[in-house]
């Protein structure tokens, strides 16, 4: 095995009298990619915040090479070598690529004017070192996701970070820019970097991972090697009990309602026009790449964008939907991709978020009823599990997991006929993904249709009944679970077939 | 409610240190014209809170004060119309501003800042131009006396502006408190899109808060003409918007939107009148008037600043 570099020893940590981290060790080897996982308010983001110098901790140690060190500041972190690569990026959009990696520590020429050639030519080293064909004059805005990401790797490698931190590093890239990514987590590796990775997508883990270290409810929660490591082994460290497929199965219901769209055409491919119809009773997955118009179809349906033509029929009836409020109205509810900035309102408390789309049904007058709209909130977090010692308790509090149930749950006192998930279950742990999976199944088989926009593939096939398959804005391949794969899935995400 | 509390306790700290430093601050002549000042500034701080609780602001409202005055002035003296009438008239000319701005605002997605800083500068000009910058005012109230009883007397030794702040008060408290509508302008307030992800009709509640922060610029303009009784155009409520403002982020409302609270914002808005009241009874330089406020304000907002972070 090859030399450890950094200990942590027996750290803790309390927020206020909330303890966060009890005696947590986590030791790091030289050139060895490390995944770090959990569920949901475990303690990584806690942990890893605590190495890279955002958090100070309450109690323990931190050795580097064998000796204590102190980190009180990212500056500080930067300086040892250890660099974070955070879920959202941290490029500075209106910069260009060198602008970025050597933000704030600028090479001068002799008249202290930035020296940009020297800027230009390092950066041009290190892009191919990461493996991005980009020159280092193209501004940041212009590059996809994955290649800010790639942006920032250099700008660690840049620092001679020696220990990368990397928080759900593919969560928002396409299967072609995840391998690309592995690529150079293989490259980094074997030139000695370190890489502590966090992610809940299990299949990447058992892709790359050297090692896994599970946390469970802020202690250590038990470590398995690249050899012991596989699906029911992982599952089973992070959530103590093994999670069955077979509650997701259909238990196929009578179609009953019906909703069909006709060239239907949206802003993002006017030309394009999209056509499909769902039934009551069962799943239905959308898959495609990122970018292939699943979100503004979905979003278009729902009454957030507007369409620019096509119709759109409930139960065989035509319906004009201008708002989300129109969409409500027709029992056509969204969870939509963007949790934070769309699904709940984080400064608002459990309650509050809860009832937001249900107020006139508490309300008298329009006085709302406030026995009536806690009385209806707490049903709602029995129902759902939604873990909170009040209901008081503002939604920035809770973990990702619990958030996404609060919105999917401000529209479950409602009857819904269609109920639109747009990638439920990115950031959220395994136990939360089954819990929601579950919630999917029981709207399914009471009757309404489920729309599910994922790029999570391995879930589409566990949870839908029918997939349809978007490219570029067109709908390029439907397929009945029996005829599942990953091949066909992906062939069809390319436009081929 | 620990907020209000805070306030609460901030405001009768203020006021004993005032009556101790000078017992005339007690006194029935003073009490009364200070809880009428209160009443007027009371009213139109619950509008500008209202608009910083969407988000907002505006900052019309003092030169609305001018507008409103100079056109009273000249449709109850010059053109001895009915006052009921008259001030039906001004009242539906602050609700039409309010819904331009609102409009403006909500509709084409303009910055509030920059449609109100137009308002300001807009309305401003044409008082001056009505009034051809002469100073207006309502001489002896000859076929009105019923309207100035009504802005500027006394119901049992109250006096009418704050009896009026008591009743719109009530009324926004349980608008923004206890209604839908109330809980829907937290909401866009917070986070507007997932507002509008819910079904709430996010540009109808924009307009709302401008039209009712306009409309109670309205009431209290005709409040504050009658108080001052001259209406000299260029200066008439010069700097009243920032005093709504302040009142509101001294009352618990953040610029950041989504927070504040009714009860908050009159506190506020009797403290800033307290404040005044402290520099003239203490014989403080009246110079040094806006000095002492500004750092009673940034006092405040520094004090709960360091609360919230240690409570965290």
């Amino acid at each position: 095995m090859a030399r450890p570099i950094l200990h942590m020893n027996k750290i803790c940590k309390q927020f206020g009298d909330v303890s966060v981290l009890k005696d947590v060790d986590l030791t790091v080897y030289e050139g060895e990619v490390l995944a770090l996982m959990g569920e949901n308010g475990a303690g990584k983001s806690t942990l890893m915040k605590i190495l890279c110098g955002v958090h100070p901790f309450t109690r323990g140690t931190i050795r580097l090479d064998e000796k204590e060190i102190f980190i009180a500041s990212v500056r500080d972190a930067m300086r040892m070598g250890i660099a974070f690569i955070h879920q959202e990026l941290n490029l500075v959009e209106n910069l260009d690529i060198a602008g970025n990696i050597f933000l704030g520590r600028e090479p001068v020429t002799r008249w202290g004017w930035p020296d940009k050639k020297r800027m230009s030519k390092e950066t041009a080293g290190l892009l191919a070192r990461v493996g991005l064909d980009a020159r280092p004059e193209t501004p940041v805005r212009q590059l996809s996701l994955a290649s800010q990401q790639l942006v920032e790797i250099a700008k660690a490698l840049s620092l001679r970070s020696r220990i990368l931190i990397m928080d759900e590093p593919t969560s928002s890239l396409t299967m072609k820019e995840t391998a690309l990514l592995f690529d150079t987590v293989a490259d980094l590796k074997s030139k000695g970097t370190s890489v502590i990775y966090i992610s809940h997508r299990m299949n990447e883990i058992m892709q790359i991972a050297d090692r896994v270290v599970v946390l469970k409810d802020g202690k250590n929660g038990g470590e398995l090697k690249k050899e012991e490591l596989n699906h029911a082994s992982l599952v089973r460290l992070m959530v103590g009990r093994n999670i069955d497929r077979s509650i997701f199965a259909s238990r196929c219901a009578l179609p009953n309602a019906s909703f069909n769209a006709e060239s239907i055409r949206t802003h993002r491919y006017p030309h394009q026009p999209v056509s499909f119809s769902l039934n009551s009773g069962k799943i239905t997955g959308i898959a495609g790449l990122v970018g292939s118009g699943r979100t503004e179809l979905v979003e278009s349906v729902c009454g957030i964008r507007s369409l620019i033509a096509g119709s759109v029929y409930l139960d065989g009836k035509a319906i004009r939907i201008k708002s989300p409020s129109d969409a409500i109205r027709q029992g056509i509810f969204l969870v939509p991709e963007d949790r934070k900035q769309h699904g709940i309102i984080t400064g608002m408390s459990i309650t509050e978020n809860l009832s937001l789309p249900n107020l006139h049904a508490y309300s008298t007058m329009s006085l709302v009823r406030q026995a009536k709209e806690s009385f209806a909130a707490r049903a709602q977090v029995d129902n759902l599990d939604i873990r909170c010692a009040s209901l008081q308790h503002l939604l920035k509090d809770l973990s990702g997991g619990n958030q996404q149930k609060v919105a999917i749950g401000k529209w479950l006192s409602r009857t819904a006929r269609l109920m639109v998930f747009d990638e439920p279950t990115r950031g959220v742990d395994v136990g939360a993904k089954a819990e929601i999976y579950r919630i999917m199944r029981r709207l399914a088989d009471e009757g309404a249709m489920v729309l599910v926009v994922s790029s999570d593939m391995e879930e589409l096939m566990i949870i839908s009944d029918r997939m349809l398959v978007m490219h570029e804005g067109r709908i390029s391949g439907e397929l009945l679970s029996d005829e599942f794969t990953e091949q066909r899935i992906l062939s069809y995400a390319f436009g081929n077939g | 409610m620990k907020k209000e509390k805070g306030i609460f306790i901030i405001f009768i700290v203020l006021c004993s240190v005032v009556s101790i430093g000078n017992p005339n601050f007690l006194s029935a002549a003073n009490l009364q014209n200070t809880t009428r000042l209160i009443g007027i500034f009371g009213i139109f701080s619950i509008g500008s809170g209202i608009v910083i609780i969407t988000r907002g602001i505006d900052l019309s409202v003092g030169s609305i004060f001018a507008l409103e005055g100079v056109l009273l002035s000249m449709l109850l003296v010059s053109q001895k119309i009915a006052w009921p009438i008259a001030v039906m008239t001004v009242l539906l000319l602050t609700l039409a501003i309010g819904w331009c701005h609102g409009i403006m605002i909500s509709k084409l997605k303009i910055q509030p800042f920059i449609i109100t800083l137009c308002g300001l500068l807009v309305y401003r000009g044409l008082a001056r131009f009505f009034s051809n910058d002469i100073t207006m005012g309502f001489g002896y109230g000859e076929g009105f006396t019923a309207l100035q009883r009504l802005a500027t007397g006394n119901l049992f030794g109250v006096p009418s502006p704050f009896i009026l702040l008591l009743v719109v008060g009530a009324a926004a408290w349980v608008f923004l408190h206890r209604s839908v509508y109330g809980r829907y302008l937290f909401a866009v307030g917070q986070n507007e899109e997932a507002a509008f992800f819910s079904g709430i009709n996010v540009k109808r509640m924009l307009l709302a808060a401008y039209i009712i922060s306009a409309l109670l610029a309205g009431i209290a303009g005709i409040l504050l003409a009658f108080y001052t009784n001259a209406i000299a155009p260029s200066s008439h409520g010069n700097f009243y918007e920032l005093y709504g403002i302040a009142a509101a982020v001294l009352g618990g409302c953040s610029l950041r939107g989504g927070e504040g609270s009714i009860i908050g914002i009159v506190l506020g808005a009797a403290m800033l009148q307290v404040i005044q009241n402290l520099v003239n009874l203490l014989g403080i330089p009246s110079s040094l008037n806006f000095a002492v406020m500004g750092v009673v304000i940034l006092t405040g907002v520094l004090a709960d600043k360091f609360i919230r972070r240690n409570k965290y």
